[in-house]
């Protein structure tokens, strides 16, 4: 599924229909070149679940920040710094993919260690804009119907 | 009073031991850090595993050769601070554990650090300056405006809404191809440059708020790349210097405008014109200090910044701020958990009574 983004209330709209569907142990990789919207994205995503507002800063230094939100703490990683795969177990991911919401940037730098089911949206700048390609793997598949409806 | 401080929480390991001095101010016994910096120059960014072990490698070490340096034992010192966030978790644990033992063993008070706290307050140390102060942090996980009215005293009037100053400023190096780390990188590729030659957004300029914003202008100079090598082909020199020259000056501008505005506040709020404080790692960046003491003297204040080797991370920071709480009669219990994340409003300031620990002589 592809959809555009022209604008910051787009991005907004698709994290609003995306947030109901989160549930604990739920795995959302966030992929793009520096700039293409990974950080805005889960920014409006993580304000999109219910609770208080969040200022969501990026999380390239801290590597990972938590967001309790009502019924459901989201893990928020940026894997950017990482070289080595092994290194993302410091920083919790074994506690977040049972008891969070993951949504982690630059999913790649953690090699083969993420598990299969996942949802990927894949960022691209599009004229002023940015375009989205949503992936859905294992489970996912189904549960994005419910966004399309 | 005399205390050793641990610094853990990021890609230093770092121990030092300060002491007050008489009057305001206090004085560096001892400050030795070790930086992993080349250790971490072939990744482009600090790797917190590498980090981790690090820490764990040689923070004993650290800590012999500042207690040596300074000449005390154990026994001579009125506490043992480290830092328990915010930062890498387990970075923070190895030096947190280091100094909860340390204490145990010798019984003597331990004192949990914010690591933004010893920032906010290194100026005390150093200059010995009163408060209130206004304080600009800028490094590569913090942008915020503060007002610091005492310690564990700390108003917020912004922050960064994405990226902080100094993340800009390495991923912009990463961008222009310039190295690890980045701020040193484009200060040194910007000094031969046209600031004038890439247009680039100054974002949230003008705003009547004091956040900041970085992302965009990072985007910004993502697409005046791609636009230039669509022109003429890979970068030269003189691109990367003008562009490198032209994302400092945006900087620049956007941390004048945003100063100005918290100045404007600090001096209705406070009813007295800064001073203005700049820490942090980007602090050490000459031309936007120059920036920052032009802004800082158009609203009658001063600026004060630590020397640059006290605005990087350091051990004598987290023992001043630890410090400071001794002597306002605040200790920390043993199991005090470290913090991952601890914005500096949600400190609290030690209840002014008298110290429960005599003061050295």
């Amino acid at each position: 599924m592809v959809l555009a983004l022209p604008d910051e209330a787009a991005t907004a709209a698709l994290a609003a229909r995306l947030a109901p569907l989160l549930r604990p142990g739920d795995l959302v990789c966030l992929e793009g070149e520096l700039g293409a919207g990974k950080t805005a994205f889960a920014r409006a995503l993580i304000n999109a679940l219910p609770g208080p507002r969040e200022e969501v800063p990026s999380p390239t230094f801290t590597l990972v920040q938590t967001y309790p939100r009502d019924g459901l703490e989201v893990w928020h990683f940026d894997l950017y710094r990482l070289e080595r795969p092994g290194e993302i177990w410091e920083l919790g991911l074994e506690e977040a993919l049972v008891a969070g919401a993951s949504l982690i940037e630059w999913p790649s730098r953690a090699g083969g260690l993420l598990p299969e089911e996942r949802l990927v949206l894949r960022f691209a700048h599009a004229g002023a804009g940015r375009r989205v390609t949503l992936e859905p793997h294992g489970a996912w598949a189904g549960r994005l119907t419910e966004l399309a409806g | 009073m005399r205390v050793l401080g641990i610094e853990t929480s990021c890609d230093e390991t770092a121990a030092a031991v300060v002491e007050s001095a008489a009057g305001r101010g206090g004085r560096i016994l001892s400050n030795r850090v070790l930086s992993q910096l080349e250790e971490h120059r072939p990744f482009g960014g600090v790797v917190p595993e590498i980090a981790a072990r690090a820490h764990l490698d040689h923070v004993d070490r650290l800590v012999a050769e500042a207690m040596a340096e300074a000449g005390l034992g154990f026994a001579e010192l009125d506490g043992v601070a480290a830092t328990v966030g915010p930062g890498l978790i387990g970075g923070v644990l190895v030096g947190a554990m280091t100094g909860k033992a340390i204490a145990a063993v010798h019984g003597k008070p331990f004192v949990a650090v914010n690591h933004l706290e010893g920032h906010a307050l290194t100026v005390r140390l150093t200059d010995g300056l009163d408060f209130p102060y206004l304080l600009l942090l800028v490094s590569g996980g913090h942008c915020q405006l503060l007002a610091v009215e005492g310690v564990g005293r700390y108003r917020r009037y912004g922050s960064t809404l994405d990226d902080a100053v100094g993340e800009a400023f390495d991923k912009v190096a990463k961008l222009l191809g310039l190295g690890y780390p980045g701020g040193p990188a484009v200060e040194r590729a910007a000094a031969g440059g046209d600031p004038a030659r890439f247009a680039l957004p100054r974002p949230m300029k003008g705003r009547p708020d004091c956040d900041f914003s970085f992302s965009g202008l990072k985007t910004a100079v993502r697409q005046a790349v791609e636009k230039a090598v669509e022109a003429a082909g890979p970068l030269d020199e003189r691109a990367r210097a003008d562009l490198a020259a032209s994302f400092q000056a945006a900087v620049a501008e956007v941390l004048q405008d945003r100063a100005a505005r918290a100045l404007a506040r600090f001096a209705a709020e406070l009813g007295r014109p800064g001073p203005l404080v700049v820490a942090g790692g980007v602090a050490a960046n000459r031309s936007l200090r120059a920036a920052l003491a032009e802004v800082a003297a158009a609203a009658g204040a001063v600026l004060v910044a630590p020397p640059p080797g006290l605005c990087t991370d350091n051990g004598a920071m987290i023992a001043w701020a630890g410090l400071e709480r001794l002597r306002l009669g605040a200790a920390d219990p043993l199991d005090f958990r470290a913090r991952p994340r601890w914005p500096l409003e949600e400190l609290s300031a030690p209840v002014p009574e008298p110290a429960q620990w005599e003061p050295a002589q």
